[in-house]
């Protein structure tokens, strides 16, 4: 096999890298005549086809409103979305489905949880506690959350090598914390976080851990039991899988302790004009008609990254990013961000004497995608010193070619702006 | 195929790596602080007014080329104006920006700018500074942002 690829990786991917391409029609997609090299995943994933026929397949066979119907074609619909659900649960690793709730993506989620649970459990003197690497869907709801309950939030620095300051951590999470908030792996430097120690530390403090795994889920094998982490939340367009849909895993006793979300239908139980009881878990969290269709295209997408394997996407994405390090080494007019050791999939960094907005319309005209920014995360670049960086983020379809490529036209923009 | 080379002008390069005017204003009457919130560029800019007119004015703050340039080649050319004839080259500013039609008696080397039109996530990169500056000379201006 690895001669069959040699035109487009050196690499050794454990699938069929030609195969799976071609179940990208995007992939195929010529920008002036020259196929577009798209490296910015970790902004938003290519679909497969088996992921857009799964949505138009449900249109075109299943389609109806869940929960509600007496007849056959409604019961497929329910069907297909609690399918789905089973496959998440199963993906991620939960004991049971009743812990899965499908939402927009991951910010949803996690405003989920600041409403249900912070504005129902926290007062002033408890304490959130976050990270200097979280993106903003990670830091706004809890300042919101703060602010309401009077609560504090404050955040676990990072030592001079851009990784967390456990020993920091270690003063700041105490008997205060009523949850942590950890971003998994981060967007910036495709880092994986220390989630066991400061799991350890929030559990001595009898503190509740929420991950943000937008980053995590997408690229390594991941088992909310083994994390031991009570939410956890991600999103599907990050993982080939639709827009418009997300998971909050929680863990089922607490949910069901929790207030509901949004009012609405499907989240009742019992309806009065002046009250209401709560549907069961998931549901109590799922007001109105959900995105059945996202669901069930997520399904899909989870399928085909079983198919693949994360453990194998988690190697590949892994030699990837270290080889575009490797390559942006031999550059001195490059600086990398992050922390020495390897990341997984993304890869930050700047040109000198180039604004990441002007190197990234400069590598446009070359057909290849990139963010330029501060990828939602503006105390990072705060931290980092630069208003924006520029990030290349990997995902199962890309090659060493398309590295090689990102290479060549970085030195191209070297010369055309210095 | 959009030419790189018509976004990215010699004079624009020039003028990025260059600023003219770039500092601060130890003689400043007003000043303004903008902001684009999609890229986290920052610019700010002092301005001193003596009847009615600029007499000078610098800026310093961090941002692409294309935001860079046109405030560099911003304050070269409002120096000197009145009050009036800087909110009038505005106007005229704004609409080359974003229709590429060139009223060139009045605009002379700001035409360099003209096909950021091409390029519609950068219009707001060159209008950044001339924003700034009409927030700049109203009275009692705070922070504006290119939203
Ligand atoms: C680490 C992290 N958390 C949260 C999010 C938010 O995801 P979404 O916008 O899909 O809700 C992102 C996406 O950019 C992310 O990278």
């Amino acid at each position: 096999m690895t001669r069959e690829l040699a035109d487009i990786t050196h690499l050794e991917p454990a699938w069929d890298l030609k195969a799976v391409r071609r179940d990208f029609p995007l992939l195929e997609l010529q920008q002036d005549g020259r196929p577009l090299a798209y490296l910015d995943n970790a902004a938003t994933t290519q679909k497969p086809r088996q992921v857009i026929d799964a949505i138009s397949d449900y249109y075109r066979r299943d389609n109806a409103n869940v929960h509600r119907a007496i007849y056959r074609l409604g019961a497929r619909a329910t069907e297909a979305y609690e399918s789905a659900r089973r496959t998440v649960a199963s993906f991620i690793g939960a004991e049971t489905d009743k812990g899965i709730i499908f939402t927009r993506g991951a910010t949803e989620a996690i405003n989920l949880v600041a409403y249900s649970w912070g504005r129902h459990n926290l007062k002033p003197g408890d304490e959130i506690v976050v990270t200097l690497m979280e993106h903003h869907s990670n830091l706004i709801p809890w300042q919101l959350l703060a602010r309401d309950t009077g609560s504090t939030l404050r955040h676990i620095p990072l030592t001079p090598d851009f990784t967390l300051d456990l020993e920091a951590a270690r003063k700041i999470i105490g008997q205060q914390t009523k949850l942590v908030a950890l971003v998994h792996k981060s967007n910036v430097f495709g880092v994986e976080n220390p989630v066991a120690e400061i799991t350890n530390m929030a559990r001595d403090a009898g503190a509740l851990m929420l991950l943000d795994a937008a980053q995590s889920v997408p690229h390594m094998p991941v088992n909310v039991q083994q994390l031991d982490c009570d939410f956890l939340a991600f999103s599907g367009h990050k993982m080939l899988g639709p827009t418009g849909v997300g998971v909050l895993y929680g863990r089922p006793d607490l949910l069901d302790s929790m207030q509901p979300f949004q009012g609405g239908g499907e989240m009742i139980d019992r309806v009065t004009m002046e009250s209401a009881t709560w549907n069961d878990i998931p549901w109590k969290f799922e007001a109105g008609t959900p995105n059945i269709a996202q669901a069930v295209g997520l399904g899909a997408a989870m399928d085909y990254l079983t198919a693949v394997g994360m453990n194998n996407i988690h190697d590949y994405l892994g030699q990837l990013a270290g080889y575009t390090r490797e390559r942006l080494q031999e550059m001195d007019f490059i600086t990398l961000y992050g922390p020495p050791e390897s990341s997984s999939g993304i890869v930050t960094f700047n040109v000198d004497g180039i604004h990441p907005h002007d190197l990234a319309q400069f590598l446009d005209q070359e057909a290849i995608a990139v963010r330029a920014g501060h990828h939602c995360a503006q105390p990072l670049m705060d931290c980092l010193g630069v208003a924006a960086t520029t990030r290349a983020s990997m995902y199962i379809y890309n090659t060493t070619a398309e590295i090689d490529r990102l290479i060549e036209a970085l030195r191209k923009a070297h010369s055309f702006f210095n | 195929m959009n030419d790189l080379r018509d976004l990215y002008q010699q004079l624009i390069l020039d003028h990025n790596q260059n600023p003219r005017n770039f500092g601060t204003l130890e003689t400043a009457t007003h000043s303004a602080k903008g902001h684009n919130p999609l890229c986290g560029d920052h610019l700010d800019l002092y301005i001193e007014i003596e009847d009615d007119a600029i007499k000078d004015v610098r800026f310093v703050g961090t941002g692409c080329a294309i935001s860079k340039s046109s405030a560099s080649i911003m304050t070269t050319v409002i120096k000197g104006k009145t009050i009036a004839e800087a909110k009038e080259l505005f106007e005229k500013f704004q609409h080359m920006a974003t229709t590429g039609e060139i009223d060139s008696d009045a605009l002379g080397k700001l035409a360099a700018l003209a096909d950021v039109h091409k390029f519609p996530a950068r219009v707001k990169c060159a209008m950044l500074a001339w924003r700034t500056l009409t927030a700049g000379l109203e009275p009692g201006s705070e922070t504006t942002t290119t939203e």
